[in-house]
């Protein structure tokens, strides 16, 4: 593929201009597929770590940096997805519908209809995620805040596994089959085993990671040994995973003695996490386990030899395999990391919020780390924000449902619209007339702004 | 240009001058198996297959066969054929292909054979079983042949759980709206469009990752319809969801033979016209400039821009035929299967679509084998649960995952994608 630079003689015309600006696209896009030779990355290389134009950002205006930050695309696309989500609830509300019928008498009505049902909503979804302001006591009122933690717990550590995966150029979509694995392990030695206190959490805490290294350890292996594409392996392996739950819960080891249902028995108390904030809360320390994964995942990430390797075959395993570094290793290594995050998510919900082993145990978490994880741009405090975010979606969520009648599903309408403009940032920056990064005003365009590792490729 | 494949190293090494052991020792695994479980673990008792309802116009008799003594010919056979194949190999020479097939009928026998008469009621009705599979399969069918136009011309479609649900939904609600099962048919190809177009934009136009744009895809479908389910259609199921059903059209005289007839020629026009997209689609594909032109776009997309193909437009405009015929597919669940939507009905069927795309070789015949294959699994589960079996529920509904996993991993023939599948074209 022969490659123009952008003639910066002519740059100031706009017709010009507005080439320069495809060509920079294309440019983009040729760096992120290796010139048309892998599939784009989940999340470009240039969002999950900073300036793609380094050398410019000293010379742009502050408020042009900040208008052309991927955050500012972050915070907008939630904002798009809220009021879409917003206008989805006014059109199917009732009192809406009887207000349409006599819009063009009095179109006041429809529209004050339809803010009182988007925001009614909207404040039902606040006050059961962040803050409950009717709450006679303060426990009352912080209630909620605690709950998006408890719910954002998994999320967090799925959300990783997914993010590290990603990193390394692959995509985790097993991180359902991989918590309930984990869940499985963990919920076994919880239940069966009887230890002293501290050890028998451990344990259990241990079992969670290896059930998940495990499954993901399998997606490794045949992406390594076969070739076999992850996304169709990690799927196919989230349904053998539920069968097998369901199977198990059916047999004398799994399910609760005396019941025809397919549960498992209570885990035993030396097996849970304690609460974090006495009893009142549900908020147990496997949040604190969350964060400490967080931390985890940031040095693996950015400060180790492996979190450098695997980052490099993610942005072009070609490249890495010519430098030396183990491309199937990697894959390997990776796997059973990130799925050892989401064995970690499953010990979260059976030892700390479920408290029992059922079918449904892992809920849609798996896939909704896949969408934080995204939101998150595949960095590990980016996704720790984004399962935080997700975590308040799903626990207001509840309570919006209860307080006002409208149903839960929005929240899934909310966050997928949220990551589909996330995964388009032109599309948003077209949307709200945003600067693109790198386009400067057309008098100060004195240099090229073609990437380095392509420019020269005329 | 390398491929997606070639990204990692050692694949099997080169085929053909290596002599390839995977086969000869699947068989021999097995054929033991069906030897110690078919053969020697028989039941004593016979087993029943009723070939025909005893309405019908042509009753044929009714096929008892002794469980012990089909189960050792079944194994004896089968080992047979193992040997055969080791000898193959050894000689230098490929297992050929009907070796391995004459080997799948003699398994799929034997363990029918078995597990039937290892039941509580040895007595099954085969030409039901098969009905059954056939409609079972149906919307696997059109998922996978949605599937297979995507991803030939280099898109990948995870989307076809979406574009199922979704077609479901729109038939539904226009079928009940307008009293016209043939407006929701077309309601529900529309529905599918839809999904394609955010599919063919996201992936075409934005240069997102396929796969995301997927899998996001489902999520949204799933949480649009579910909201509108539980908002609109449930307060008022009269007037949103009560779709009439497409009658079932049963071809005069051939829709009488036995066996056959019901499952060939007693269907709706559903049922009709997955026939009529699988072999126009296969024929399109593999004997038409249109299908020239797609597979170019999707293996060698630069060498088809250089003879002049317009590679993106190519895909958006199979994307968004994708669409269609999975939406038709999705009508299945609301204007034939039953008669009404429910919240996530489709139930991972897209995701098996996709198996049986993969499973099928990203061939239009194969991708309708398979789903076949995969309908008859879950109508089994369904029959033998009804009938008592030793076999948990659960192994014969994990069975076209397992498959698929071993199809991905080339334990089972060799599975290639389209070389450009995934990777977005962009003219430089």
């Amino acid at each position: 593929m022969s490659i123009h630079r952008p003639d910066d003689g002519r740059s100031a015309g706009s017709e010009a201009r507005i080439e320069a600006k495809a060509e920079e696209q294309r440019l983009e896009a040729a760096v992120e597929t290796d010139d048309g030779r892998m599939a784009p990355p989940a999340v470009p290389p240039s969002a999950q770590s900073g300036q793609l134009y380094p050398e410019e950002a000293g010379t742009q205006p502050l408020l042009h940096r900040i208008m052309a930050s991927e955050t500012m695309v972050a915070v907008l696309a939630v904002l798009l997805s809220l009021i879409v989500g917003g206008l989805l609830v006014a059109l199917t509300n009732e009192q809406v519908a009887a207000a349409s019928s006599y819009f063009f008498a009095r179109p006041g009505d429809l529209l004050g209809a339809a803010w009182t049902a988007a925001s009614e909503a909207y404040a039902a979804l606040f006050q059961g995620a962040v803050f409950n302001f009717e709450g006679q006591t303060f426990a009352r009122m912080i209630y909620p805040l605690t709950q998006t933690l408890t719910v954002a717990t998994p999320l967090i550590c799925a959300g990783l596994g997914v993010t590290l995966a990603f990193r390394a150029g692959l995509f985790n979509i097993g991180a359902q089959g991989q918590i309930i694995i984990g869940a499985m392990l963990a919920a076994w030695v919880g239940f069966t085993w009887q230890l002293p206190v501290g050890l028998h959490l451990l344990l259990v805490i241990l079992a969670g990671l290896a059930g998940g290294a495990l499954w993901g350890s399998l997606v490794g292996l045949l992406k390594a040994r076969t070739g076999a594409h992850e996304v169709i392996v990690t799927i196919m392996l989230n349904y053998i995973a539920i069968y097998l739950v369901g199977f198990l819960l059916t047999t004398p080891g799994f399910q609760r003695p005396g019941s025809s249902n397919p549960i498992s028995p209570q885990l035993g108390g030396t097996a849970l996490y304690p609460p974090l904030f006495g009893d009142t809360f549900r908020l147990h320390w496997g949040f604190v386990v969350a964060v400490l994964a967080t931390v985890f995942a940031w040095w693996l990430l950015n400060r180790s030899t492996i979190g450098f390797e695997l980052r490099a075959v993610g942005a072009n395993p070609m490249a890495a395999r010519t430098a030396g570094i183990g491309v199937t290793k990697s894959y390997v290594v990776v796997m059973v990391i990130a799925g050892a995050l989401a064995g970690l998510a499953g010990v979260a919900q059976v030892a700390g919020t479920e408290r029992v082993l059922t079918a449904g145990v892992a809920a849609s978490f798996g896939f909704d780390a896949i969408t934080v994880a995204l939101l998150g741009r595949s960095t590990p405090w980016g996704t720790f924000i984004a399962a935080l975010l997700f975590g308040a979606f799903r626990a207001g969520g509840v309570t919006m449902q209860t307080n006002t009648g409208t149903s839960i599903d929005i929240v899934l309408v909310v966050q997928s619209l949220i990551v589909l403009f996330i995964a388009a940032p032109p599309l948003v920056r077209a949307l709200f007339h945003l600067p693109e990064p790198g386009a400067v005003s057309p008098a100060k365009t004195g240099k090229s702004k073609s990437p380095a590792a392509t420019g020269g490729a005329a | 240009m390398s491929t997606m494949t070639a990204t990692v190293p050692d694949q099997a090494g080169s085929m053909g001058t290596v002599r390839n052991w995977k086969t000869p020792i699947i068989l021999s695994v097995l054929a033991v198996f069906a030897l110690v479980v078919f053969a020697l673990g028989a039941p004593a008792n016979s087993v029943t297959f009723r070939l025909s309802d005893p309405s019908d116009a042509v009753v044929l008799t009714d096929l008892v066969l002794s469980a012990p003594v089909t189960g050792w010919i079944c194994a004896v056979l089968m080992l047979a054929a193992a040997v055969l194949s080791i000898l193959e190999v050894r000689a230098g020479r490929r297992v050929p292909g009907w070796l391995v097939a004459v080997f799948s009928v003699l398994f799929v026998v034997g363990f029918l054979t078995w597990v039937v008469g290892s039941a509580r009621t040895p007595n099954v009705a085969l030409y039901g079983l098969l009905a059954g599979s056939v409609t079972l399969a149906v919307p696997l069918i059109f998922g996978s042949l949605s599937g297979v136009l995507c991803e030939r011309s280099g898109v990948v479609n995870i989307a076809i759980e979406g574009q199922l649900l979704f077609g479901a939904f729109a038939a539904a609600v226009a079928g009940s709206l307008s009293g016209s099962a043939l407006v929701g048919l077309l309601a529900a190809a529309v529905a599918g469009v839809l999904v394609s177009l955010v599919l063919a934009v996201f992936s075409i136009k934005y240069i997102v990752n396929q796969v995301i744009v997927g899998v996001v895809l489902n999520v949204l479908v799933s949480g649009l319809t579910g909201f509108l389910f539980s908002t609109v259609l449930s307060a008022d199921a009269d007037t949103w969801n009560s779709p009439p059903r497409l009658p079932v059209l049963p071809i005069p005289f051939l829709s009488e033979i036995p066996v056959i007839g019901p499952i060939l020629f007693r269907q709706t026009i559903v049922g009709y016209l997955m026939y009529v997209a699988v072999a126009v689609i296969y024929v399109g594909l593999f004997y038409t400039k249109w299908g020239l032109r797609t597979r170019a776009v999707g293996e060698h997309p630069k060498a088809a821009d250089t003879l002049g193909v317009q590679v993106n437009r190519m895909r958006f405009t199979n994307v968004l035929l994708a669409g269609v015929v999975a939406g038709i597919g999705g009508s299945f669940f609301t204007l034939v299967s039953v008669s009404g939507f429910g919240r996530d009905m489709t139930a991972g069927q897209g995701y098996i679509a996709l198996a049986a795309l993969i499973f099928g070789r990203w061939n239009p015949i194969g991708a309708f084998f398979a789903a076949l294959l995969f309908g008859f699994a879950t109508n089994l589960q369904y029959v033998l649960s009804f009938l008592g079996t030793p076999v948990p529920n659960e192994f014969l509904a994990m069975l076209p995952y397992l498959v698929t996993i071993f199809a991905v991993a080339g334990l089972v023939g060799k599975s290639r994608a389209p070389a450009a599948s995934g990777i977005p074209y962009i003219k430089g």
